[in-house]
């Protein structure tokens, strides 16, 4: 998979919110609160995602927010993942998020119910964590990629039944896993895993990014 | 010169007195007289407040009598009730004598909202404060004061976003031991912006045609989620706090122009609906959170 991904030019980006808004007048403190913060805040990520390149795995990181309002949830996670899923999107890039359940989990979950979309988060537990709404099956289907990292064309149907590939379609069309052009499904997490060293994970605010 | 005295108690129960006392426009000088008060949470302080901006709408700045009760008077000052009468009341009555403690008691200061960063440093002072307060005295999980910093973060940005007028938020908590046998949390919201049914009549008037008024437009926001804004994203804040107050068992209740909507638990006496109220400018929200009895 890796090489696969290195073939298409696939890379990892990771942006640190926390850190990112220290540099923003918009937000005088950790706090994510007030919806012009959000905004201020999803516009300097769409900034930075600019030069992740074109095909990319983002990894949205809210650990260092102090509180996340639902104004702020719905500016930063929604509205970023809606401008990235329709077909016309600037760039193809998957998003996964990393927050703290206790902090940041119910903002961005009822967010993410009120526009119908689904995210990947990791809440540092062990495992990631598929938010927003989904039917069993999908959820299901994303359970057993998450947890076998990836899925072949030919082991779908053995792995998650008849309609394992039109599930792995679906979400793959919902941006919550990557599947290549042969038909092979990749967690988001594992691909943020096994990214190439050379493409690995850049952090912003750890290596001058800026 | 018109005296309006001031009840021996002013809070979330009685506050329409104060708004009945009011006229639209009060040509007279007013005298607030509030020397024999006795009680007063966040509601009854700022709804002296407005009462007092919306007195010298006329031109006349109003005075007011702070209460002669040493108790009381110390208590307002805590809250920073004169500092806020200050830009109201002509002249800006003489501050309490305060002494010099290490900590406050308070939980949220009287603070005016009018712009976004006001909203930020009240989620930063709350975040400090409500710790104690949520864990120890209402025995609230650790995790309620991130729910209750958000909680005061979308009230306040309704002031900001919707209202389009100043406002102030305070909070406090109490020990209700005749009227609930529990301490609670107070927090007062109020503004004299335009009001909710001012606010959502672009967007949303003319689909309810002649039903439009104070309750439509308060049930429009209140139980539907609804905005001016047309943006789906909107209209989660009132929404989300009703979850959360209901989770903790809390009561809410938002006035605006002549009618009260709220979500009324067990313990309270509050219709869910009022109308039919004397006409106040803005909106008042009232959030009530009681000790988590274990039930």
């Amino acid at each position: 998979m890796t090489d696969r991904l290195r073939q298409r030019g696939c890379n990892g980006f990771a942006i640190d919110v926390g850190a990112l808004m220290r540099d923003l007048p918009a937000s005088p403190n950790a706090n994510l609160v007030t919806r012009p913060t959000g905004r201020a805040v999803r516009a300097a990520i769409e900034g930075e995602l600019s030069g992740a390149g074109h095909l990319s795995v983002s990894v949205i990181d809210l650990t260092g927010v102090g509180v996340l309002d639902f104004s702020c949830a719905d500016e930063v996670v929604a509205k970023l993942l809606l401008r990235y899923l329709p077909a016309e999107r600037p760039g193809d890039i998957f998003f996964l998020f990393r927050a703290v359940r206790e902090v940041h989990g119910h903002a961005v979950d009822e967010v993410l119910a009120r526009h119908g979309l689904a995210a990947v988060c990791d809440f540092g537990e062990g495992g990631c964590s598929l938010l927003g709404p989904a039917t069993t099956e999908e959820r299901a289907a994303w359970s057993t990629l998450e947890r076998r990292e990836r899925i072949g064309a030919s082991a779908s149907a053995p792995l998650l039944g008849a309609r394992g590939e039109a599930l792995l379609l679906r979400l793959s069309e919902r941006r919550l896993i990557f599947r290549d052009s042969g038909g092979t499904a990749c967690s988001l997490s594992a691909l943020a895993r096994h990214l190439p060293d050379e493409t690995r994970l850049k952090h912003y605010g750890e290596d001058d990014a800026r | 010169m018109r005296v309006i005295e001031i009840p021996s108690s002013l809070d979330d129960r009685n506050i329409e007195t104060l708004h009945a006392r009011i006229g639209a426009v009060e040509t007279d000088p007013v005298l607030f007289d509030a020397r024999r008060l006795r009680w007063i949470d966040p509601n009854g302080m700022l709804a002296l407040l407005g009462a007092g901006k919306v007195a010298g709408r006329g031109g006349a700045r109003p005075r007011i009598s702070l209460p002669v009760d040493t108790e009381v008077a110390g208590y307002l000052e805590r809250m920073g009730f004169s500092r806020a009468a200050a830009e109201i009341f002509q002249p800006p009555p003489r501050r309490a004598r305060r002494r010099r403690t290490r900590t406050s008691d308070v939980l949220l200061e009287i603070t005016p909202i009018t712009t976004n960063s006001d909203v930020h440093e009240v989620v930063d002072t709350v975040q400090s404060r409500a710790g104690a307060i949520l864990s120890h005295t209402l025995r609230y999980p650790p995790a309620a004061v991130v729910q209750f910093s958000v909680i005061l973060s979308e009230v306040c940005q309704n002031i900001v976003e919707h209202a389009e007028g100043p406002g102030w938020v305070a909070a406090q908590s109490y020990n209700w031991t005749r009227r609930l046998g529990r301490h609670v949390a107070v927090i007062a919201v109020s503004d004299l912006g335009q009001g909710f049914r001012a606010s959502l009549a672009d967007e949303h008037a003319k689909r309810f045609g002649d039903r439009w008024g104070d309750v439509t437009a308060l049930e429009a926001a209140f139980l539907l989620g609804l905005t001016r804004f047309p943006d789906i994203g909107r209209g989660q804040g009132i929404q989300q706090i009703r979850k959360q107050v209901g989770r903790w068992n809390g009561l809410l209740s938002i006035r605006s122009g002549t009618a009260r909507i709220a979500d009324t638990p067990a313990w309270s006496r509050n219709p869910p609906l009022q109308e039919g109220l004397r006409h106040f400018p803005g909106a008042q929200i009232n959030i009530i959170l009681p000790e988590n009895s274990g039930d």
